[in-house]
């Protein structure tokens, strides 16, 4: 098991070396970011000034490798644009995101996984297949165009939920958090529905495959030859054994959003990390784009980490299989 | 005690345990009706031993989970009558049915590798089954199932009770089955080809135990398998089906030394046996015919050596030298 982990951790420093360079040249390749910090009146000389500021006069390569040598030791570098640290600028977002996400996340979860059971447990009922009908137009609707609609609805028509930023919060421990305000509560509410929906979709459909796989299943059959009660066979026998995908997709699911949020949080300006990635991005704002970049594939590899954890504790077969 | 209760109890006693009639399993399909279970009698004492034997798709298995109600859609039981001790299983609520599942009647599966859940401890699927008929605290129960264990000889049962299937060889996990099974003291087993998937060394293990355990205990037992020989040294009774019928049902001894019924016949001449040895094993004719288009009357009658005209009408069952026959034609 242990093995296992740190063969996981240097994968993870393999892709991020490997992403770093992409994103590096990526960007070199798309412009110039001082025409962006400039005023288009100011001379040569001023933009020369700059460049040797930045330390982009530079081959890339030096700047690249000055750049992995300031990385090891945890510096990422400095905005272009505001001279933060860009590792800050990314913290101080992320307890918006991963609340936004959090919270979609569990209404998909709470939503899906029921709706999925009940359309799995009798796939031609009327029922079912509404339910199904809904988590087309769950995925399938753009989530952007989803968010407008929410918006239409609560904010413009009913007037009863904001439309945009994050509400009122809390400093909790250093962090600062909006679900433990109404205000916050109330800010969250669309957004996160907009996330959720798309989600909660994806999870009813993973759910009723899992469970029309898990039904005829004779393990299912001998739990009723023994006489268990329905609700029993149910919550043990059934859940336990679809979790494993539900798992799966809802953990790749989660990282994805917390990673790329990006249109429900330009939708909602929900000043999280996803909106950031996309200003810096525009003002070809290097550090915080790369910073941003290694900060999730790092994520991402731990998280993928946490799920094979997860597996291991519903279905120990599969620890079995990890240790060969 | 007046004579009234004591006749009473005599007819309980007597009663047979299990008794079914007539019963008809359809499975409703886009292909037609597939007759899968079509008109079968069984009776069965306490304690008896049945050993039911078949081909494939001869409705052996479907027989036994009509039994338990364990029929699902697109099958149905379509007509005739299941009487568990004095109760119509057909007619009954599933809640009734599930109280006597696992507890009155229980039943061991095919495939040790399938039946037990992969994702939960042995433990786990042992006391549940006690406390879904019993309402005893955990620590009883555990002991229950340590019981269990030691009874079908499984050794250090408290370590096993703590593993998982996986970790558990496919004998073991058919022993632990049996356990479950054994573990309400139920009246009723039945066992569906319960050895079909482990070594020929285990088979027989498993057998001796069963017929042990069920002895033991007074336990009835339905054994389903689709080997003659399986059966021959382990039940009181033997019915053989064909095509969703009962073809002839008789003591073990008589039917294997003397079958009646053309299909018997052909069934016993195709074991080998010291007898036949260096020679050709006998074989039965054709295959099997379609559930969904089965020969008008008797619907052995295309394979059958003996075939004659009249085996166009359905034979009814008779009563022949202490035996069921269906054929116009037995082997007398």
């Amino acid at each position: 098991m242990p093995v296992f982990i740190i063969n996981r951790l240097l994968q993870a420093i393999g892709v991020i070396l490997v992403m770093s360079v992409l994103v590096f040249v990526g960007l070199y390749l798309i412009g110039d970011p001082t025409s962006m910090l400039v005023s288009p009146e100011a001379t040569e000389i001023e933009r020369q000034a700059l460049r040797k500021a930045l330390g982009l006069d530079q081959s890339i390569w030096i700047q690249y490798l000055t750049f992995l040598g300031n990385a090891a030791h945890g510096d990422f570098g400095r905005s272009f644009l505001t001279g933060q640290p860009a590792l800050q600028l990314i913290v101080e977002r992320m307890p918006a995101t991963v609340e936004l996400v959090v919270v979609a996340m569990t209404f998909a979860l709470v939503v899906g996984v029921p709706l999925g059971i009940l359309a799995g447990l009798r796939p031609k009922a009327p029922s079912s297949k509404a339910i199904m009908t809904g988590s087309i137009l769950g995925f399938s609707l753009p989530n952007f165009w989803i968010g407008l609609m929410l918006i239409m609805l609560f904010a413009v028509y009913l007037g009863v939920l904001p439309a945009s930023a994050r509400g009122e919060t809390v400093n909790i421990g250093g962090v600062a958090l909006s679900i433990f305000t109404l205000d916050g509560w109330q800010h969250l509410a669309l957004p996160a529905l907009t996330l959720g929906m798309a989600k909660a979709a994806l999870i009813i459909r993973v759910t009723r495959a899992a469970t029309r796989e898990v039904l005829p299943m004779d393990y299912i059959k001998f739990a009723r030859a023994k006489g268990l009660r329905p609700s029993r066979i149910l919550k043990v026998h059934l859940l336990k054994n679809i979790l494993i995908p539900i798992v799966t997709v809802a953990g790749l699911e989660f990282g994805q959003a917390i990673a790329f949020a990006v249109v429900t949080e330009s939708v909602f300006s929900w000043p999280g990390m996803g909106k950031l990635l996309i200003d810096s991005i525009i003002t070809l704002d290097r550090p915080v784009v790369v910073a941003y970049l290694i900060m999730m594939v790092f994520f991402l590899v731990i998280l993928n980490l946490v799920i094979d954890i997860l597996y291991i504790a519903i279905d120990p077969s599969a620890g079995e299989k990890v240790r060969d | 005690m007046d004579v009234t209760t004591m006749k009473a109890m005599t007819a309980a006693e007597c009663q047979p345990l299990l008794s079914i009639k007539g019963l008809k399993t359809h499975f409703e399909t886009r292909a037609g009706i597939v007759k899968a279970v079509d008109g079968v009698d069984i009776e069965l004492g306490r304690g008896e031993i049945l050993g039911l034997v078949g081909e494939s798709g001869s409705g052996k298995s479907i027989t036994g989970f009509s039994i338990l109600g364990l029929i699902d859609p697109p099958g149905r039981i379509a007509d005739g009558s299941i009487t568990y001790d004095g109760r119509d299983l057909v007619s009954m609520g599933e809640e009734d049915r599930r109280q006597l599942r696992g507890n009155d009647i229980a039943m061991i599966f095919q495939d040790p590798s399938m039946t037990l859940n992969p994702v939960l401890r042995i433990d786990t699927q042992m006391i549940e089954t006690v406390q879904a008929h019993a309402n005893v605290s955990t620590a009883e129960a555990r002991q229950r199932a340590r019981d269990a264990l030691v009874q079908v000889g499984i050794p250090s049962p408290d370590e096993r009770l703590k593993t998982y299937p996986y970790e558990l060889s496919g004998g073991m996990r058919q022993r632990v089955a049996i356990a479950i099974a054994l573990i309400n003291s139920p009246k009723l087993i039945i066992a569906d080809e319960p050895t079909t998937a482990l070594d020929v060394s285990i088979q027989g293990q498993i057998i001796h135990e069963v017929k042990k355990l069920c002895r033991k205990t007074g336990t009835a037992l339905i054994w389903i398998t689709h080997d003659l020989a399986v059966v021959a040294g382990l039940a009181d009774r033997i019915a053989v089906m064909y095509a969703g019928r009962i073809v002839e049902t008789g003591k073990t001894a008589d039917l294997i030394e003397r079958p009646l019924h053309p299909y018997t016949k052909g069934l016993i001449d195709s074991v080998p046996s010291h007898s036949t040895r260096g020679r050709r094993l006998h074989q039965i004719k054709g295959i099997t015919p379609s559930l969904l288009n089965l020969p008008q009357g008797c619907a052995f009658r295309e394979r059958c050596e003996k075939a004659t005209k009249e085996c166009l009408v359905a034979p009814k069952p008779t009563l022949l030298a202490g035996r069921l026959v269906r054929c116009w034609n037995p082997a007398l």
